[in-house]
């Protein structure tokens, strides 16, 4: 049951939110149908390819084969990527892998493993538009740092996703180019701005995708594609190569079908990269050490550890819905050992809003150098300010246009100090907030969005509405603090039921502990399978 | 250097008033004006640094290379580029900041000033805004001798760095331009002074001294014609005893110390004489173009209002901090500053002349040094370099740096005539085979047999024998043609192949004619 620890410092409730306790152990609400296709647990994909591959059970080309005639299959119902490599060029790759398990060579991690990448993250062999118009066709002459680890690592690039713009949006309808759809209902978003990314790994498109998260980019669309998002502390991958958006928010992160998968994956990516003066020189710890079978776990794996409930992301505008799995998922961590507790974060509602200035800020100078000069569409004109106007008019989409408009707004001279500098001000409580919260917790927890996933077109003409949805992710990158969304529920609608994802924050760097408490949470929890219907049939 | 170049800047004075009226009348009348008003000049010099690499990517760079050849992602300001700070360049910051004794900032940080231009990839400079690297400082002048010399101290508001943005390449045609991104991405050195100057020789000594000292700090070669060094002045006028400030312009395209002083007195008369016309609402806050071609300025545009840069952090660099134990490691490692130096040579004796030019290129001024170190005669050391070494590097074309010769060795040569080795006319001779050839004093006076002749005995022989071989001028001169003995003393020098010691040779030439009579 609940625990009653009483800290001065840190205010807490003994009820979680009014919510009757019996809630906390009634059975998961809505039971999916899907769930009745597949009671096993997630496994890890990557774990297994690579068992089978040294087995020689299978080759990496047949692996290969096997998820690009998935993804073949599926891309016109999704339309997750913007982009996608021949199968030459991925057989190719596959066949090299194959040769040197014949020869007996070592292999990378990730040998075999096919890999998404987000629009916005530069490879060299595929155009990288970040969803946008003005960089149509942009072909970058480098690979970002984290491609070129991932290649390093044996894995297989099989193409880019589709993004809001730029990054800017919830839904990918900020795509200058297409809408992806949700593999758990085509006519719902996948989430956003990763969303082709979440979409990709949901459908078993790809094993593990890359994604950006600047305010829940890759937790929120994990939490609508029911998919495990990763979002790594600031610093702990080279942010080389990703296209940036608001330098001191984006992150790269991890987007896999189970734990393990975005623990290994971040593994590869992570680093002090000497390109990126921001990125860390912390140790990286072995992320793959700790994903145990459940079969060798004690009673109460996770005996003693203090979990905190932000009791603000439980209250109005939160579907009651993702209310109670975030409480079922509560319970589920007490049944494991974890001493739940409730959290109040003051600075809490404040996030919004300041993530708002900071990261328009921030964009409207990184969106600066897409002047029609260097990049895509040159509109040929007279003048060079209309050379500016027109390009930047007809190149960007609209959303953009408001963001840059409202960076550049709160950055002039005699705004500054009421917007910028206050929203940095607001960003400095947030931080203490959670440093607050995480010396007395080991983990918060809290909902990765407050409702499952909406409808196409549902939110297309209430910005507003939209970044509402990002309340329950932007602090965390305020702070710059690691953070798990995985699946812990379903709500109703659709054919079989929408995932509800959970959101974990960690401390700083402590992204172990995170991948520890989500693994066992994640192998532990009974009667739920993530796997979309869309692909049920034929995984 | 700098004196030739303030001469024309005096002279440029009468010819910008002539521009303005050609009568004489108007001419005096201008000078006339300009007594009763005082103006006021700031200068904002900009100095490429010398380092291997950019700023912030490790692209080198070399003035006139083919453009586009030295860009990479970063300075180019390709999507998902990062800037990584080349740590050299707060080295030269600091340098140059505890140079111009100022108060260093251990914390600062670098910021975004942002405005579209094509040269300008990212669409905005990283730059420092309110917390500059150095701050508070001041340089120390002394004038020309020529135009009454005088020491002078002139300010420094603050020193910053930033990056400096490409080029634009016009076409003949004129429809189009092309972008060199060649030098996007340099580090630079804003440094900007007080308004403490008043006149354009003022102006262009202080110019001419911050490139002595980043020449003497070795942290950029300076090169006005190549933009290593630019400055933008500003400039307002005021009556004399008035308080506020006139209305300022800026003034760009100074290519040379002496279009600084130039421009300055031009744009001081245009002022003076439209607020002594009652025009003084014609004078407005624009930036104006140098026209070296007609010695003129022109307006380049105006400025309505302050413009917005919309600086914020740069959020892809950390802070910067440095420690006091490493700024004191440069402070202790910086060599001695034109300043001293001139301190130095004037304490040694040497005339404010010389003292200014031995320090205006520090390559001189190391030679000097260096001749001295061993014990060399200081004025006449002094003397050797401005005198005939001097003259060899302009007709040459050439850097003292340059030339075989090695202050040892002029040293040698300076000690040898002082000590009657050679004569002062052989020394000369072998200096210049030293400068152009090397090799040593000794050497060249063995291999040559130079060694002056100052045995008496020797020389009372070559005496005897031109006053055997030449009877018919001997008996003119006994017969009280006196001045030919000189004659006779150039015929023994030339007996002697020049190496006899000329005091000696008189003496005895004197005395062999006189017992002669
Ligand atoms: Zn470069």
């Amino acid at each position: 049951m609940l625990s009653l620890v009483q800290n001065p410092r840190v205010l807490r409730l003994p009820n979680l939110h009014k919510i009757p306790l019996k809630c906390l152990h009634a059975s998961p609400t809505p039971s999916p149908a899907a769930a009745s296709i597949s009671s096993a647990q997630p496994t890890s994909q990557i774990l297994t390819i690579r068992k089978s591959l040294l087995a020689g059970e299978t080759t990496a080309v047949e692996t290969a084969k096997s998820y690009l005639g998935r993804l073949r299959r599926t891309e016109p119902d999704l339309k997750s990527f913007l982009y996608v490599s021949s199968d030459e060029a991925v057989l190719k790759q596959a066949e090299e892998i194959d040769r040197k398990i014949g020869n007996g060579e070592q292999l990378g991690p990730l040998a075999g493993v096919l890999v998404a990448v987000k629009d916005n993250i530069c490879t060299a062999d595929m155009p990288s538009t970040a969803g946008s118009k003005i960089l149509e066709y942009y072909r970058p002459p480098y690979d970002a740092t984290c491609v070129k680890k991932l290649r390093e690592n044996g894995a297989i690039i099989v193409g880019k996703t589709n993004m809001d713009e730029f990054g800017m949006g919830s839904t990918t309808e900020g795509s200058a180019y297409q809408v992806t759809a949700n593999p758990w209902d085509l006519t719902r978003v996948p989430g956003g701005s990763s969303g082709g990314s979440a979409a990709a790994v949901s459908a078993r498109q790809c094993v593990v995708s890359l994604g950006s998260d600047t305010g829940g980019s890759v937790r929120q669309p994990a939490s609508f594609c029911g998919v495990v998002g990763l979002k790594p502390t600031y610093g702990r991958v080279s942010r080389y190569g990703l296209v940036a958006y608001a330098s001191s928010l984006d992150v790269i992160g991890c987007l896999g079908s189970s734990v393990a998968d975005t623990g290994i994956f971040l593994q590869a990516i992570s680093g002090h990269d000497k390109f990126d003066s921001t990125s860390s020189k912390q140790v990286i710890p072995d992320f793959t050490s700790q994903f145990t079978s459940v079969d060798d776990m004690e009673s109460k794996p996770l005996r003693g550890l203090r979990v905190g409930v932000i009791r603000e992301t439980l209250e109005d505008g939160v579907d009651s819905t993702v209310v109670s799995s975030l409480q079922y998922a509560a319970s589920h961590l007490e049944d494991l050992g974890c001493t739940i507790s409730e959290v109040s974060f003051p600075s809490f509602s404040l996030g919004l809003p300041a993530y708002y200035i900071l990261a328009s800020s921030e964009s409207s100078s990184n969106l600066a150098r897409y002047d029609g000069v260097r990049f895509g569409n040159q509109i040929s004109v007279d003048g060079l300010s209309s050379l500016y106007g027109n390009s930047r008019a007809q190149g960007f989409g609209a959303e953009v246009k408001l963001r840059i408009l409202m960076g550049t707004y709160a950055l002039s001279a005699g705004y500054y100090d009421a917007y910028y500098k206050r929203a940095q001000q607001v960003r400095t409580l947030v931080q203490e907030g959670f440093k607050a919260a995480l010396d007395e917790n080991d983990i918060l927890i809290s909902p990765a969005a407050p409702s499952v996933a909406y409808k196409i077109d549902e939110k297309k003409n209430d910005p507003l509405a939209m970044y509402a949805g990002d309340i329950m992710t932007v602090n965390v990158n305020l702070a710059g603090l690691p953070a798990l969304v995985l699946p812990c529920g379903f709500a109703e609608g659709g054919s079989s039921g929408l995932p509800i994802g959970v959101q974990m924050i960690g401390a700083a760097f402590d992204e172990e502990k995170l991948l520890r408490i989500g693994h066992v949470f994640e192998q532990t929890l009974k009667d739920l399978s993530f796997v979309p219907p869309l692909i049920a049939n034929n995984f | 250097m700098g004196s030739a170049q303030t001469q024309t800047a005096t002279q440029e004075k009468q010819q910008s008033a002539q521009l303005k009226a050609s009568p004489q009348t108007q001419l005096k009348k201008v000078d006339e004006l300009l007594k009763d008003y005082e103006a006021v000049i700031g200068i904002e010099t900009h100095v490429q640094l010398n380092t291997l690499t950019k700023a912030f990517c490790s692209c080198p760079y070399n003035y006139g290379a083919q453009p586009n050849t030295s860009i990479c992602p970063v300075c180019m300001g390709l999507p998902g580029a990062l800037p990584v700070l080349n740590s050299k360049v707060i080295e030269c910051a600091v340098k140059v900041g505890l140079a111009l004794n100022c108060k260093l900032s251990l914390n600062s940080k670098f910021d975004r000033k942002q405005y579209f231009y094509p040269d300008l990839p990212k669409g905005y400079q990283i730059s420092q805004f309110d917390v500059p690297i150095a701050t508070s400082g001041y340089i120390d002048v002394d004038l020309p001798v020529e135009f009454g010399g005088g020491h002078r101290k002139f300010g420094v508001t603050r020193v910053h760095m930033e990056e400096d943005a490409g080029k634009l390449l016009h076409t003949g045609t004129g429809s189009y331009s092309q972008v060199d991104l060649n030098r996007a991405g340099v580090p630079l050195l804003e440094i900007v002074s007080e308004p403490d100057m008043r006149t354009g020789i003022e102006a262009a000594e202080y110019a001419a001294e911050l490139q002595r000292l980043v020449r003497y700090l070795g942290v950029s070669n300076g090169n006005m014609q190549e933009g290593s060094l630019r400055c933008d002045v500003n400039i307002s006028i005021r009556p004399i005893g008035q308080q506020e400030f006139g209305t300022k312009v800026e003034i760009k395209n100074l290519n040379s110390f002496s279009s600084v002083g130039r421009a300055i007195d031009y744009e001081i008369s245009r002022q003076v004489l439209l607020h002594s016309q009652g025009q003084a609402d014609q004078i407005v806050q624009e930036t104006r173009l140098w026209e070296e071609g007609a010695q003129k300025t022109t307006t380049m545009r105006k400025k309505e209002g302050l413009s917005d840069y919309r600086y914020f952090p740069e959020p892809d660099l950390p802070g910067i901090s440095i420690t006091e134990e490493y700024v004191d490691d440069i402070r202790n490692s910086l060599p001695e500053l034109p300043e001293m130096k001139r301190r130095r040579y004037e304490k040694m004796g040497l005339s404010m002349q010389d003292v200014l030019f031995l320090t205006n290129d520090i390559s001189v001024a190391e030679f000097f040094d260096a001749t001295i170190a061993d014990g060399a005669d200081i004025k006449l050391a002094a003397n050797w370099i401005m005198g005939d070494i001097a003259a060899y590097l302009k007709n040459e074309k050439l850097s003292i740096s340059e030339i075989k010769l090695t202050p040892q060795e002029l040293g040698e040569l300076i000690s040898s005539i002082k000590g009657e080795t050679i004569s002062g006319k052989i020394g000369k001779e072998i200096l210049f085979e030293l400068m152009a050839k090397g090799g040593t004093v000794k050497g060249l006076i063995e291999e040559k047999d130079l060694v002056q002749i100052t045995d008496p005995s020797e020389i009372e022989k070559m005496v005897d024998k031109v006053l055997v071989d030449n009877p018919d001028q001997l008996a003119k001169y006994l017969s009280g043609k006196t001045r030919l003995q000189g004659y006779f003393a150039g015929q023994v020098m030339k007996e002697s192949k020049g190496k006899a010691n000329p005091k000696l040779l008189n003496q005895i030439l004197q005395q062999k004619l006189d017992a002669k009579k």
